[in-house]
């Protein structure tokens, strides 16, 4: 570690700095990636990681299905995470663990300049870019207006999930679970497993969240039951959570007076939703998509602060850990070619936005000038429908649509060349009898 | 024995049909309801012999984490998914664990085994702290 | 012999009596408190304002114009002695038509007749340089410059911790079930954890003032709840206002307030809801009353951030005596009580001036008051961290690691500070909470919640499991999975 030469007099100052090609923030599995990527394309790579382990969430991920798309196998995830950590580490790739990114600021108009907090003191460290893979955290039980008492027992269900599969502490017996993702799915057969019962899955949507696997091989295997259409009004206990009141919901998810019931419980595991940990980008300039909660980005997965690049579920919540990986890789690839000068920005951007259908696109901007994978969401799950586009001769014929799932689509460098201002990413019905 | 019919929910793609299966002695007389080939094979094996991948936890004794999370190296018979938990559970590793290593073999004579996925490293003596 | 005391109740006001006690010689102070910490009653649920003190009718409610206009000017020398985060940032009562302009008049006379320094009305031009994000609607407002925000639980810590370095004794988990009196003497008090003998009680058990009271025959009064609801947002959360928002007040409420907490998060509550006899811990939020809260809130400012983006709702009691003024009185029969109750707003505000009260009327039962000669005024509060500047930040790491080490990394709170509030007596996870904003932020724990209960189990020896959100009752997990160790 260098220290700065700083007169003895101005000791206060002499905060220690370092420097790099890159500096990876957070390592997950997309920012471990990233930082492999880097270190494979010979870049000076520095990984910034605010925990004392890597692999952020993975570790407590305990069930299968991860890295299929990028190994074919299924791995659970604290198997996906020490694959990408022995990568890292085999790779030379500098780690420096229970280090906390204060502040980030863009400096020379290219890059970043960030503040760290370790034990090792504060650090200032510069690199002409910066990887940004910081992940997201979960609603809580008040963001999604939950009222009531404000007991022990109520905690989301990465709480649950870090208590039980890192800690070995059963967080609760007698269970109620809020959103019906994966997540809630994955937390609710742990629980049953563990001897726990869980006495509904609550969704307040008409639909189930998560994926049809994990409904019938989390739920169904276990006899819990999914309330469609439900939603939890109010906690009651003032010490520990002692039931729940659940109420039925109309089209505009409201409840429906006179459908309120009360389930007895101890714990309430709230599931409803992850939220990008884009606060220190925001803080830093970065413009932000408010479908996304992430930063607005280009092709090449830049923020709209130059040099800054973002991958993961900062960037866009995923549900497979293969697409993170993915962005983390495509921002290493970026990151170089930006220090080698080869990065061609085209004179204007063209737009990808969302239609029908679409909750959101990922990446924002596109210049056509190259092939470019593009990560949506359907608003509602449709069946036998295509992604298509009105501007370019492109359609994608999906069997299944589900909120649940990322709908990833490659398109060609020659077809989106051919694009004026914005190509819209639309999901429709698919024409009878048509072939596809 | 009596022809029973079974509904399954297939999980091979996102359209999760319901598919409805036919079996009489073991043996599936019929499969209706599914919208491709994928699904007949999937329906048959989960109204004949489920198989489930069981993740769970083993007890650590002096590690940095008090547990570590194993899995079933291949998918087991449904039924023995409890009796498997249960199994599994009566184990205690001690620390260190390296990722990978045998917790059980041979789980319930199935010839499954169960490994460790997850890497537990030794707590440093130091004291009670 | 030591005259001993014993404080029924350690919120706010019990905090303070036995702070203002324990400067004098010949008392034995004892501080009973239900709860598993300090200040987790109305003291904590609570808006956080130092009053200016105008609101208080004197010829209706005497005690609360004296004490509340007494209090806040107290408040300056007493936060900065026991180093609380305040900000003098002044307030705004807003004004939106005529009537409510008549009230501010009636608010200006009654502050002038308190001796409120500095109040004046003030027009729109001055109310949008004070405060840009006030209603553009509002035709005039009375501006209090002396009004004030103050940690609440910060503020009853600091009491407590004050009044405990010079010999005061916290009893926490303690609580009181009756004052014992004998042949017209109060005696002790029974407890659930046996009887504590004593030559004085002071009963400052809020909400449960009456039913205490009356155990030792003083039962000329009844305490009801009014409960008031919140919305706490996210520090980053924009628009914030800088001072004190208040609407044209009701005669049962000052209103719904929007203001920013000492530590800056904008807040925006209370509603007023009368509850029941029964109802002294109903502290639950409701749908209708946040709803209700939100109403009122968007008429005082500019473009609240949206409600989705509030990080934590609650609710607290204020302890509404149905005569309406403070009461706090000593009685001939039986002696040695000391009533110290409906302490409703502005209680918090009053509180210091409470206690002068307080031993104003222990010293009418003919007790000598002499200040002990080792007291100690100051208290040092714990180190906040991520108040520092980068320089300091790197002194601390450099002499103890463990401030490298991020704990909540919402709040930015270090494991140093974590330890340190443990060292200084916290046993639960609220207790940390309170202490250092751990899990105050916008995950509100999730993150956070695993690593502070290996870390009060770490430090205090006891099982993981064992780990208590607030006190008995109320653990985080109901076991293990394994029985691995």
């Amino acid at each position: 570690m260098r220290r700065s030469s700083a007169k003895p007099s101005l000791w206060v100052l002499a905060v220690r700095e370092r420097e790099a090609d890159v500096i990876v923030v957070g390592g997950g599995p997309a920012g471990l990636a990233a930082a492999s990527s880097c270190k494979e394309a010979g870049l000076e790579v520095l990984l910034v990681e605010r925990e004392g382990s890597l692999g952020g969430i993975l570790p407590q991920c305990i069930h299968t299905g991860f890295g299929i798309l990028e190994t074919k196998e299924d791995y659970t995830g604290p198997e996906f995470a020490e694959m990408l950590e022995k990568r890292a580490r085999d790779l030379g790739v500098e780690i420096l663990l229970d280090s906390y990114v204060s502040r980030l600021s863009q400096v020379g108009g290219c890059g970043a300049s960030i503040e760290v907090l370790s034990p090792r003191g504060v650090e200032t460290m510069r690199a002409s870019t910066l990887i940004f893979s910081t992940g997201c955290r979960e609603r809580n039980a008040f963001e999604i207006g939950i009222t009531g008492d404000r007991p022990a027992g109520v905690m989301t269900a990465g709480t649950a999930q870090a208590l039980m599969d890192l800690y070995g502490l059963l967080p609760g017996r007698e269970v109620v679970v809020v959103g019906s993702g994966d997540v809630g799915l994955i937390m609710s057969r742990r629980f049953a497993l563990e001897g726990a019962k869980v006495k509904a899955v609550v969704e307040i949507t008409r639909y189930p969240g998560g994926l049809t696997r994990n409904v019938v091989q989390c739920l169904e295997d276990f006899g819990i039951p999914m309330l469609l259409s439900h939603a939890v009004l109010e906690v009651r206990g003032r010490k520990r959570v002692e039931s729940v009141v659940v109420s039925e919901v109309d089209e505009k998810q409201g409840p429906v007076p006179g459908t309120e019931s009360e389930i007895e419980c101890d714990t309430l595991v709230v599931a409803a939703g992850l939220v990008p940990e884009a606060g220190l980008l925001e803080k830093a300039g970065a413009k932000i998509d408010p479908l996304t909660g992430g930063p607005f980005v280009n092709e090449f997965l830049e923020t709209s602060l130059r040099g800054v690049f973002a991958c993961g579920n900062v960037l866009v919540v995923n549900d497979l850990v293969d697409h993170a990986v993915e962005q983390g890789r495509l921002c290493a690839m970026s990151a170089k070619s930006l220090i080698e000068g080869t990065m061609r920005r085209p004179s204007a951007w063209k737009r990808a936005v969302p239609g029908e259908n679409v909750r959101f696109v990922v990446p924002h901007l596109f210049s056509g000038d190259r092939d470019t994978v593009f990560y949506s969401r359907v608003r509602s799950p449709m069946r036998d429908c295509s992604l298509s586009f009105n501007e370019i001769d492109k359609e994608v014929r999906i069997r299944a649509a589900m909120p649940a799932e990322m709908v990833r689509v490659r398109i060609e460098g020659s077809l989106l060349s051919g694009v004026g201002e914005a190509l819209t990413f639309e999901v429709r019905g698919w024409p009878k009898g048509k072939r596809g | 024995m009596a022809e029973r019919k079974e509904r399954v929910t297939c999980i091979v793609c996102p359209v999760g049909c319901k598919i409805e299966v036919s079996v009489k002695d073991g043996e599936v007389l019929s499969v209706e309801g599914n919208a491709c080939v994928r699904g007949v094979e999937y329906a048959k094996e989960e109204c004949t012999s489920p198989k489930r991948v069981l993740t769970t936890l083993v007890s650590v004794r002096g590690g940095v984490l008090p547990v570590t999370s194993v899995k079933t190296t291949k998918p087991i018979p449904k039924e023995l998914v409890s009796r498997a938990q249960w199994e599994i559970s009566k184990v205690t590793l001690e620390a260190p664990v390296p990722i990978g290593k045998l917790v059980l073999g041979n789980l319930l004579g199935t010839g499954v085994d169960v490994v460790a996925t997850r890497s537990v490293e030794a707590r440093k003596a130091v004291g009670h702290r | 012999m030591p005259f001993r005391v014993a404080i029924i109740g350690a919120g706010v006001v019990g905090s303070a009596v036995a702070r203002e006690l324990s400067k004098y010689e010949g008392f034995e102070v004892h501080v009973l408190e239900k709860e598993a910490d300090v200040g987790w009653g109305a003291s904590k649920a609570n808006t956080g304002i130092l009053h200016a003190g105008y609101d208080d009718d004197p010829s209706k409610f005497p005690m609360r114009a004296r004490l509340c206009r007494a209090g806040n000017e107290l408040w300056r020398g007493l936060a900065d002695e026991l180093e609380v985060p305040v900000r003098w940032c002044g307030s705004l009562v807003l004004a939106f038509d005529e009537n409510e302009r008549r009230v501010l008049a009636e608010l200006l006379s009654r502050g002038r007749s308190n001796g409120v320094p500095g109040l004046r009305v003030v027009g729109t031009d001055l109310v949008q340089k004070l405060e840009s994000n006030a209603s553009k609607e509002a035709v005039e407002a009375l501006w209090a410059p002396t009004s004030g925000i103050i940690s609440p639980y910060e503020a009853t810590v600091a009491l407590i911790e004050n009044a405990t370095e010079n010999g005061a004794k916290l009893h926490l988990e303690t609580l009181a079930r009756r004052i014992v009196v004998k042949d017209r003497r109060v005696v002790g008090v029974e407890t659930d954890r046996g009887f504590l003998e004593a030559d004085a009680v002071v009963n400052a058990s809020g909400i449960f003032g009456d039913l205490l009271s009356g155990t030792a025959g003083i039962s000329g009064f009844r305490i009801r709840p009014r409960r008031g609801e919140y919305f706490v947002f996210d520090r980053d959360a924009e628009p914030k206002v800088g001072m004190t928002l208040f609407p044209a007040p009701r005669p049962e409420t000052k209103g719904v307030v929007v203001t920013q907490t000492a530590d800056g998060n904008l807040l925006v509550g209370p509603n007023a809801k009368d509850l029941g006899e029964k109802e002294r811990e109903s502290t639950e939020t409701t749908k209708g009353g946040l709803e209700e809260v939100w109403r009122e809130a968007s008429r005082l400012v500019v473009g609240l951030p949206p409600r989705s983006a509030a990080i934590r709702t609650f609710a607290g009691l204020r302890p509404e005596p149905d005569r309406g003024d403070f009461i706090i009185e000593a009685y001939e029969d039986p002696s040695g009580l000391v009533n110290c109750v409906g302490t409703r707003s502005p209680g918090l505000t009053s509180a210091p001036a409470i206690a002068m009260e307080v031993a104003k009327l222990l010293a009418k039962g003919g007790f000598r008051f002499a200040i002990k000669g080792k007291w100690k005024s100051r208290r040092k509060a714990m180190t906040r961290f991520r108040d520092l500047p980068s320089s300091e930040r790197d002194g601390l790491i450099s002499k103890d690691p463990s401030y490298g080490r991020i704990v909540c990394t919402c709040e930015t709170v270090t494991e140093a500070e974590i330890k340190e509030a443990i060292r200084r007596g916290a046993r639960t996870l609220d207790s940390i909470k309170f202490r250092t904003r751990a899990g105050m932020g916008r995950c509100q724990g999730s993150f956070c919640l695993a690593k502070m209960m290996v870390l009060l189990s770490r430090e205090t020896g006891t099982r993981i499991e064992d780990v208590s959100v607030k006190g008995k009752g109320s653990n985080v997990v109901l076991g293990r999975v394994r029985d691995g160790t």
